[in-house]
């Protein structure tokens, strides 16, 4: 197996896709919360992604990626055998982990893979870990069995009642608080929607709660400031002081506004995109020129 | 490009010697070179590079104005001590790729610093000709004879030492590391460059655009130390897949150089700065010229730049900024500075060009706020006007704000070009390591040693945004302790 290889291929459920790469040294290096960046090929653009498994033994890394643009497009339409450019990482801060007692993990739609390894990370250090997921339908509802083994109990939500409980994360947690769960630490991983709402139900309870938050990015390392959130009325880069922030600080409503900032023009790299693959030119030639 | 072609036929004809040299008494009366270049309503619309180059004729006659004099006084003008009289020498004489390698006994990125440095402060200002005249042009030299070297298929590896079986590693592929990769590479160590982004040379590809020094130069640059035996590993993050502790201790290093640059983009702190179209420099020029997007969506990384861009700061950096965003379409490009023209760090070379562009300036202006649209995209920027106090800490007088003095300019795109403050990644994750109240690393200044056995740094992550050159000069110092440190290792 050659470094950035693509152990392995399972599409989870329409648009979301689950890939192993192979890349040892930083599988071993990662630890819970960290991400990286992935390039597909030679011309594609950086794109930070989670960290969804860490296979210590089989130094594979595991990320879920869903096609909601160009780039993505471009990553999921890769087969096992093939290489990434590059998988640059592990990249940000890791994950507060330490003894807190009771924890609950919440992951919604593609929030949900990293959530377990820091739920793992939080058992390890001998938590009560409850985990939440919650995704629109059954169908979307992914890594079910991953994080089942990763946490102590598992409740799955989905919006239309197709699977698990009919309802949001919020109403999961709502649900844990009202049975008398006595929780130290939430941990949210999801849209910003989700983790403002979840952050929002915590503070009534005085709840500590941290959030990883997905900004725009380009280096990853500090350098170009464009992942820049505010949280308790400062800037901070997700990259380097990040990405997990205090729940209760973060400014979500910046945060969206700043996430839609190429709207239009993923629109038109997508659109651009789907029509080559459509007139044969999907796959772009690989630069053999390495640097 | 007609220009272009010109000039490439003609370097094939020239033969050493061919030209005449004039005698003596008569170099006083060669006028020093103008530098052909790119018209500027022609380039404003395109990423090439804006001058041309000299041609063989221009460069030997240029050549032939320097008066070899006795004090030499250019040499020590020069951060990386280049044998300026003597490059300079065997140009007169036709002979450029001899010139090339005489340049490249003390300074392995010629193509790089005969474009980027600031010469009229270094080498050119101490010339004696400039006393009475105009200097030597000695950097449109440099890069000439780089270039001839380059396009004539020349490029031979140096004379490589014997194999000490010492291994150095280099921590970032900037001016900093790659000079002193390519100095300890031709002293016989092993020389591994570790590169956080995808594509090796630093500032050199990220922050300075085509249209000053195209990325094809950077690269042959970067293949030069290759051919030397150097390896670069790029899109490896020293400080996160690998600690510097890691790097001497398991992977068998005798020492490390830091040369991480400038790191994190300094904000203005005031309202409505993260509005939808406010960028740093950082990342506007990142966008443009690693993920190339002037040319979108062919490259899919995109970049919002407006009608009406404001550049906020008087550095070379800003110059790029705005001189890019008028390539990509905008009707107004202002720079914004809060001092006036005097003050302005930027090269003169550079503010002139980007006068001619069409740059409009807008000196003792400082922005206190950016107004937002009904979609959160910056639409004006609320400035107040300043007058000149007495001189600060930086010698330069301080710019002190005139009270009621506000009015607002319209804008769709604000890049930010206010320094960069040191990157935490390094020092974050090695112990022992000291850095300074600005998070820069300290080093002696005779061996650019930290205060850790070892490693030594150089370039902006010891002195904060400084220029290409001075990082080389760094380079060189440093590499020059490490072969000491590593020879005389048991």
């Amino acid at each position: 197996m050659e470094l950035n290889e693509i152990a392995y291929k399972e599409e989870l459920c329409p648009k979301i896709t689950m890939f192993k790469i192979y890349t040892p040294e930083l599988v071993r290096k990662a630890k819970a919360g960290q991400f990286v960046i992935l390039r597909a090929y030679d011309h594609s653009e950086r794109i930070p992604m989670s960290i969804g498994h860490l296979d210590r033994e089989e130094g594979l890394l595991t990320i879920v990626v869903m096609e909601v643009g160009m780039s993505t497009a471009e990553i999921v339409r890769m087969e096992a055998g093939e290489k990434f450019m590059d998988v640059v990482g592990p990249l940000g801060l890791p994950t507060h982990i330490k003894k807190y007692g009771t924890c609950v993990v919440i992951g919604g739609g593609v929030g949900i893979p990293p959530i377990n390894p820091i739920a793992r990370a939080l058992k390890e250090e001998g938590n009560k870990v409850y985990g939440i997921i919650g995704a629109r339908s059954r169908e979307l509802v992914i890594l079910e069995d991953l994080v089942k083994e990763a946490v102590d109990e598992l409740i799955v939500t989905t919006d239309d009642g197709s699977y698990g409980m009919k309802g949001f994360v919020t109403d999961a947690l709502q649900k844990l608080i009202d049975d008398g769960v006595k929780i130290e630490f939430v941990m949210a991983i999801g849209p910003v929607i989700m983790m403002k709402n979840v952050a929002k139900l915590t503070e009534k309870y005085d709840i500590e709660t941290w959030v990883s938050l997905n900004p725009i990015m380009v280096d990853g390392t500090g350098m170009c400031g464009g992942c820049r959130v505010t949280v308790g009325g400062e800037t901070k880069f997700a990259c380097v002081d990040g990405p997990d922030f205090d729940g209760h600080k973060v400014n979500y409503d910046e945060l969206m506004q700043r996430q839609g900032l190429y709207v239009d023009q993923e629109k038109i790299a997508y659109d651009d995109y789907l029509h080559r693959c459509k007139i044969g030119l999907r796959k772009p030639k690989k630069e053999t020129k390495s640097q | 490009m007609a220009i272009e072609q010109k000039k490439k036929d003609e370097i094939q004809y020239v033969e050493p010697g061919q030209i005449g040299k004039v005698i003596k008494k008569d170099r006083r009366k060669i006028p020093r070179v103008v530098m052909p270049e790119q018209k500027p309503e022609e380039r404003v619309k395109n990423f090439n590079e804006v001058p041309y180059g000299l041609t063989p004729e221009l460069a030997i006659k240029e050549a032939q104005r320097c008066l070899e004099c006795k004090n030499q006084p250019c040499v020590p003008g020069c951060p990386v001590e280049v044998d300026i009289p003597g490059f300079i020498s065997l140009v007169t004489e036709g002979k450029f790729v001899d010139a090339a390698r005489k340049i490249k006994e003390t300074n392995s990125l010629p193509a790089v610093c005969g474009r980027v440095c600031p010469q009229e402060e270094q080498c050119e200002i101490v010339c004696i000709l400039s006393k009475k005249d105009k200097p030597v042009a000695i950097g449109h030299l440099e890069r000439f004879v780089a270039d001839y070297e380059r396009e004539a298929g020349k490029i031979e590896v140096p004379e490589i030492k014997a194999s000490t079986g010492k291994k150095v590693a280099i921590v970032g592929s900037g001016p900093a590391g790659l000079t002193v990769a390519g100095d300890l590479a031709k002293l016989g160590h092993k020389v591994v460059v570790f590169e956080a982004l995808h594509r090796a040379g630093g500032v050199l590809v990220y922050g300075i655009p085509e249209f000053r020094l195209p990325k094809t130069i950077v690269q042959s640059e970067v293949d030069y130390l290759k051919l030397m035996g150097v390896e670069v590993k790029t899109s490896t993050v020293i400080g996160k897949l690998k600690s510097i502790d890691e790097l001497l201790d398991e992977e068998g290093f005798d020492a490390v150089f830091i040369g991480t640059g400038a790191g994190l983009p300094n904000f203005m702190r005031i309202p409505g700065e993260n509005l939808g179209g406010v960028y740093s420099a950082n990342e506007y020029l990142t966008r443009n010229n690693l993920m190339r997007a002037f040319d979108f969506p062919k490259s899919p990384t995109p970049v919002k730049s407006g009608k009406n861009v404001a550049v906020l700061g008087g550095g070379n950096t800003a110059m790029d900024s705005v001189r890019t965003a008028l390539r990509l379409g905008a009707d107004n490009g202002y720079i914004v500075y809060r001092r006036s023209r005097n003050e302005m760090p930027a090269r003169i070379d550079e503010i002139h060009h980007a006068e001619q562009e069409g740059v409009q300036f807008k000196f003792l202006t400082t922005p206190i706020r950016f107004i937002g649209d009904e979609n959160n995209w910056v639409k004006a920027m609320e400035c107040l006007q300043m007058e000149l106090g007495e001189p600060d800490s930086s010698g330069r007088r301080r710019p002190i704000p005139i009270e009621g003095s506000n009015y607002e300019i319209p804008v769709d795109t604000v890049i930010i070009a206010i320094g960069n403050s040191s990157n935490p990644l390094i020092p974050q994750s090695t112990p022992g390591l000291e850095t300074n109240k600005w998070g820069n690393i300290i080093v002696k200044d005779d061996s650019m040693l930290s205060s850790r056995e070892g490693v030594y740094a150089g370039g902006d992550i010891v002195t904060g945004g400084a220029t290409v050159i001075l990082a080389a000069g760094a380079g060189k110092k440093a590499a020059r302790a490490i072969h000491d440190y590593i020879m005389s290792k048991k």
